[in-house]
């Protein structure tokens, strides 16, 4: 169970009622109380509270030693991370939307993810990096878009997305665990995604692939933004009948081959959920690997549903019609699944 | 029926390479015809317009009847015949010249059987890339023509649109995809439809061993045939010719030398083998031994015109087949060997033409690359002699009162005792030695 954590299930004490955004926090009080390693840096993330406040309240919890604004600086601050991480501590870097990251990539590419290497394993960077992105909530294309899988085409560093109350309250203690730099991208659709969660941590992996729902006609994978949006197609097929499996990929790099292959095989249909543009896209790699593994299971081209080729648009109808929605992840599990016996 | 051999009595019509309507001229390929020894194109005796079929593809005549009428092209408009191959469909029979006098018509059309592939076409379609079983026949009885197969290659491919998945349970369930019709996108192939149709073939759903559908070559059986007529034919030799075996070893240094030399001037596709040397050596030894070289028919010897020097060819898949090369004492070395080339060539191919299969004056076996050190043959019947040749090896051998190496053959003859006796026999050999001597003269 704790490798596949999908429901919330009674335990001992009476689950909490909470948000994404709250586990996150919950999730960074814990690294802070436990690992005195451990601070948070970035823009806004301590008087502001973090421009998704993530991090309200942790400045007066923890003070400045641990919690501290930096400039609008991406490259400064998380080269300083990398630093940090590099000299023992265990810093977290929050960015505030991947579009901002680019600045950072140099540090993050060229530094984060070369140094174990290029040092013959002698240096290691226990960094992590917290970034939001997607789109849909209207802030146009410079705060919008979906650049995680240009990172999930980096070695040496690890890419996770949490797309659950559990795994936005469980990731960031393995990611702090790993002695390799890791980056979390935190879908910005889903702060105020609410439920329930367990008032004891559930300890969750950051190496695999969870089916988030089991059928048997077609498989959805999605991850972030685009998992809420593959279990309501599946919803909706199953009142046509139409049994979806849906993958939720969670680790975005490595790529857990074994879960999706072994899906596939079952239901020998697959629709990849991408809110990113197509062209060489995570989906992309997907497709490409659901080829060549599990080729002579295939039933159907394997469908894609991926966001508009164009900059995110800001007018909000622009805005739904450049994005993967529900109806379009039904209408390409109908095309996989082509006319029923 | 063309007689494509001494021994043949009848043969299969495999396939017609030509239509009613259709002209041919003197030469043509006109029909593809199996023997007990081969599959063999027939050409055409006679340049006309081809009015009648007389024989289906598929059917077994004997030697002498007639396979076909030509006529001037008068009636080339005539609708085919029918398959009662009643006269008056094909106009009036005195304006028509028939290529085989006197052989009746078939009054039945055969009954349906599985659709003759021959070899040549079975080639064909490997080489255009088809697959016959796909192939639409539009010969009598569905069987396929050259022309299926050619314009089935020059038709955009129609390729099933068969789910990888659909492809796997098909071959596990034994389902021809070729039955089915997809209910996917674009007409494809679903697993749903081949399970569907894996019920229905099936009805306790057990998966049964794929079956094959396509049509028995009608080649298939040729080993069998060729062996039947080989035990016939060296049956009737050993039984009625009393053979007599003469051997000679023969230096073959100058030869070599010389073939060596030669090979220098030719091209790789041209160069030389010993045998090439060896077999014109021997036709020309014929030549001046006529006494070998002809048939014996009805208590007498009757000797040939020309030397039409048979080879024996071993088949890879077994058996022999005996081509000649007509007029073998008029070539020369080179043209020897092209011969050789063309007939093994066409001979492995499944691909000899009724030309190549007339009756030799005189016959050749060569068991040189089997490595063994001579032949004592078999004469092929009405044949009167046989030349062997074993292996040529370097081996002690004395010169001028010295023992030296040399590349010595062992040449033998097997000779009809009732046509000639050990002195004739004994002239070929030496005559082929002297040859050999000399081969810049050959």
């Amino acid at each position: 169970m704790s490798r596949h954590p999908v429901t919330t299930a009674a335990r001992t004490e009476a689950p909490v009622t909470t948000t994404y955004r709250e586990a996150l926090r919950e999730a960074h009080r814990d690294a802070l109380r436990s690992d005195p390693r451990v601070f948070l840096l970035g823009e806004d993330v301590g008087r502001y509270g973090g421009s998704f406040a993530v991090s309200l309240g942790l400045l007066e919890e923890f003070g400045e030693e641990r919690v501290r604004d930096t400039p609008l600086s991406e490259s400064a601050f998380t080269g300083a991370g990398i630093g940090a991480a590099l000299r023992g501590l265990r810093p977290i870097v929050e960015i505030m939307t991947v579009n901002f990251s680019l600045l950072a990539l140099d540090q993050i590419v060229n530094n984060a993810a070369t140094l174990r290497h290029m040092s013959g394993g002698q240096l290691s960077v226990p960094l992590v990096i917290r970034m939001t992105t997607g789109a849909g909530r209207q802030l146009a294309a410079q705060h919008s878009h979906s650049l995680e899988g240009w990172y999930a085409s980096i070695p040496g560093i690890r890419v996770l997305a949490p797309a659950t109350l559990e795994d936005a309250r469980g990731m960031l203690a393995p990611a702090l665990a790993d002695p390799d730099p890791v980056v979390i991208f935190e879908h910005g659709s889903l702060y105020n995604l609410s439920g329930t969660l367990p008032v004891d941590p559930v300890a969750v992996d950051i190496s695999t692939a969870a089916v988030r729902r089991s059928g048997t006609d077609v498989t959805l994978i999605a991850y972030a933004g685009g998992l809420g949006k593959a279990l309501e197609a599946a919803d909706a097929l199953a009142t046509e009948g139409i049994s979806a499996e849906v993958i939720d990929l969670r680790v975005l790099r490595p790529l857990d081959d074994a879960t999706i292959t072994a899906s596939v095989s079952r239901t020998h249909r697959a629709v990849v959920v991408d809110e990113a543009w197509r062209t060489g896209s995570l989906a992309a790699e997907v497709v490409a690997r659901i080829v060549e593994q599990a080729f002579y299971e295939l039933d159907a081209p394997v469908e894609r549903v991926c966001g508009a080729e164009v900059p995110v648009p800001y007018p909000h109808h622009l805005e739904e019609a450049a994005l993967p929605q529900v109806v379009d992840v039904v209408a390409a599990a109908h095309r996989a699944v082509g006319a029923r016996a | 029926m063309p007689s494509l051999g001494a021994d043949m009595e009848q043969g299969v019509l495999v396939e017609w390479l030509v239509k009613v309507g259709d002209p041919v001229h003197r030469g043509d390929v006109v029909a593809v015809v199996e023997t007990p020894k081969s599959t063999v194109e027939v050409e055409c005796f006679e340049t006309g317009t081809v009015e009648e079929l007389l024989v289906s593809e598929g059917e077994r005549v004997p030697v002498g009847q007639a396979l076909a009428r030509l006529g001037d092209g008068a009636v080339a408009a005539a609708p085919p015949p029918d398959a009662s191959g009643s006269p008056d469909a094909s106009g009036s029979p005195e304006a028509a010249r028939s290529t085989t006098a006197g052989a009746p018509p078939p009054t039945t059309a055969p009954a349906p059987r599985p659709r003759p592939l021959s070899p040549v076409l079975r080639h064909r379609a490997r080489e255009l890339g088809v697959d016959p079983v796909t192939v639409h026949g539009t010969g009598r009885d569905g069987a396929l023509t050259r022309h299926d197969v050619e314009a089935a290659a020059s038709r955009p491919r129609h390729r099933l649109r068969v789910s990888p998945l659909a492809r796997r349970l098909a071959a596990q369930e034994g389902v021809d995809l070729d039955t089915l019709t997809g209910t996917g996108a674009e007409g494809s192939i679903r697993a749903d439809d081949v399970r569907r149709a894996g019920r229905h073939t099936t009805p306790s759903g057990r998966v049964h061993p794929p079956v094959s559908t396509a049509p028995r070559p009608a080649a298939a059986a040729p080993t069998s045939d060729m062996r039947r007529s080989i035990a016939a034919l060296m049956t009737v030799s050993n039984r009625d010719i009393p053979h007599y075996h003469l051997t000679l070893t023969v230096d073959l240094q100058r030869g070599l030398v010389w073939m060596r030399e030669r090979n220098r001037e030719l091209d790789m596709a041209e160069r030389l083998v010993p045998a090439a040397l060896l077999l014109a050596a021997t036709a020309r030894a014929v030549r001046s031994v006529p006494e070998l070289n002809g048939h014996w028919v009805d208590d007498g010897f009757r000797p040939a015109a020309d030397v039409d020097l048979g080879l024996i060819l071993s088949l890879r898949s077994g058996g022999l087949l005996v081509p000649a090369i007509a007029g073998a004492d008029r070539l020369t070395v080179d043209e020897t060997m092209a011969r050789i080339r063309e007939l093994t060539r066409r001979a492995r191919a499944g691909r000899l033409r009724g030309s190549d299969l007339v009756q030799p004056s005189i016959t050749v076996s060569n068991l040189g690359d089997q490595g063994v050190d001579s032949v004592l043959g078999v004469i092929y019947p009405p044949q009167v002699a046989l030349v062997g040749f074993g292996a040529v090896g370097d081996r002690p051998w004395a010169v001028d009162g010295m023992l030296g190496v040399r590349p010595l053959v062992t040449v033998s003859l097997a000779g009809d005792h009732r046509a000639s006796d050990g002195a004739t026999g004994s002239r070929l050999l030496r005559t082929i030695d002297r040859l050999l001597q000399t081969p810049e003269e050959l």
